[in-house]
């Protein structure tokens, strides 16, 4: 069986795979990182987005071979081993942009990706764009809109601490 | 999804080999289209030829009037190279709308050309500015190369290794997309050089097509005006969940017309 070697969340690993084995597979089946969900499965929802060198991607719609050497980093890489939230988990919490909390894991990394594109700062209008590639069932999009723009002013240095979200 | 074999060659000549070895191989380039079609089992390649690895097929340059992108040239790269702005900004503007952001970041421009969707935005890109069509077998005239719906002038085996985009006077596009899957329902892609007006209608058809009235009435008076009154017939249209035939014919003509106005 081939192999492919690839670094997640840091820690480098060499898996046996199949050539059809997709990297959602590989990192919920093999890798036991669950956090990375599948909504879809058709490339359509997002649930399954994560970064490979920097660039989000949906998992469901790239093999493991293909992201073979390749840097990954998912939901259970962004906070600090010491339980510390990234700035984007941490005003998700605050701004409460989730509720089943199923497409959470993707839209975070989609968000992610979408704010360090933007150091100048994104507009509503932009990050409503800019998360074309994410449904979401239950909240209708406004909070999560809400923390990413909280979001950004803390990745980008321009605040401290997160706004605390209104009563 | 089938297993296959997977296979990355490291250069052109490696893939052509491999894939005329095996007449049921598939090359993978963004695999945006291929994945989702093999999960539907639509197709059974025996081996998966993934070109990501080849040098010949990257980059995005100026050579004098023409742009050359490279089969593997990423949607997102497109939308954001300076090249691409500075030559043909209609192009760069088509790129940052086809998907979503993981989208971009995966597909690239070979796929979506090769794959030839008639709801897909490029093929209008290249039928538009008359572009060229490099493989690694000859060069193919955008005339000639699409054939209708998921079909091109491609041989099995042969490889799309770069487009060529004379650079035009002027150029602009517009699309009217399904508010449900975002693909185009009918778009316009309008160019003027010094070689003529060209309009290339993309969605509304089984394949992209040249709109010859629309063509004469921009090259006498280019203007959003002068195609209003151009009607495109609904005969051999789509007609389908989204829209009827007729649908699809009037908005043929709003599109060109916000193609003419985008292009300024
Ligand atoms: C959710 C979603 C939304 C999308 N929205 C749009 C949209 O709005 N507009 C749009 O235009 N497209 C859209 N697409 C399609 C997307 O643009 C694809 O990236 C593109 O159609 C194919 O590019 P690819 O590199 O992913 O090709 P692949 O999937 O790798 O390949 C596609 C086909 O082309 C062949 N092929 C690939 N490279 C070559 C080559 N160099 N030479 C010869 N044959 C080759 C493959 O064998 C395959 O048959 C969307 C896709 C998804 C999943
Ligand atoms: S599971 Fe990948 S996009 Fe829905
Ligand atoms: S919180 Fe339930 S799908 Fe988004």
């Amino acid at each position: 069986m081939p192999q492919v070697t690839l670094t997640v969340n840091g820690k480098t690993n060499t898996v046996e795979v199949e050539g059809r084995t997709l990297l959602v597979e590989l990192l919920r089946e093999k890798l036991r990182l669950t956090g990375t969900h599948v909504g879809c499965d058709t490339s359509q929802c997002g649930a399954c987005v994560v970064h490979v060198d920097g660039e989000s991607v949906k998992a469901c719609t790239i093999l493991a071979l293909q992201a073979n050497g390749s840097q990954v980093t998912t939901i259970e890489g962004l906070a600090k081993p010491d339980g510390t939230l990234h700035p984007m988990q941490e005003a998700f919490r605050e701004y409460h942009a989730l509720q089943c909390g199923f497409c959470t894991p993707g839209m975070v990394m989609s968000a992610i990706d979408l704010v360090q594109k933007h150091p100048d700062g994104l507009s509503e209008k932009e990050i409503r764009e800019g998360l074309e590639g994410n449904l979401c069932r239950c909240t209708g999009y406004h909070n999560i809109v809400k923390a990413i723009a909280a979001a950004q002013d803390v990745m980008h240095g321009r605040a401290q601490t997160l706004a605390p979200a209104a009563e | 999804m089938y297993d296959f074999e997977y296979h990355k060659p490291g250069s052109l000549a490696d893939a052509v080999k491999l894939l005329s070895a095996d007449p049921d191989s598939k090359p993978i380039s963004g695999g945006q289209t291929l994945l989702p079609a093999l999960k539907h089992r639509l197709n059974k390649p025996t081996s998966v030829i993934d070109l990501s690895g080849i040098a010949e097929l990257k980059g995005v340059r100026r050579e004098g009037d023409k742009l050359v992108i490279g089969a593997l040239a990423k949607h997102v790269e497109v939308a954001t190279s300076p090249e691409v702005k500075a030559a043909i900004p209609a192009l760069a503007q088509m790129a940052s709308t086809i998907g979503d952001t993981q989208v971009r970041n995966r597909g690239t421009i070979g796929g979506s050309v090769a794959n030839n969707d008639p709801a897909a935005d490029y093929p209008s890109a290249v039928l538009g500015l008359n572009a060229t069509i490099v493989t690694d077998k000859r060069r193919i005239a955008a005339d000639d190369f699409f054939q209708g719906m998921f079909t091109t002038a491609l041989e099995p085996g042969e490889l799309l290794v770069a487009i060529e985009f004379p650079v035009p006077e002027k150029a602009g596009y517009a699309k009217m997309r399904n508010p449900a899957s975002r693909y185009v329902m009918a778009g316009a892609f309008v160019a003027k050089t010094g070689g003529g007006v060209r309009v290339a209608i993309n969605g509304a058809g089984p394949g992209v097509f040249r709109q010859a009235e629309m063509e004469k009435a921009l090259a006498a008076n280019w203007s959003p005006d002068a195609v209003a009154g151009v009607k495109q017939s609904a005969d051999g249209l789509n007609s389908d969940i989204h829209g009827s035939a007729e649908y699809r014919a009037h908005l043929v003509t709003v599109m060109a017309k916000r193609a003419v106005a985008a292009a300024g």
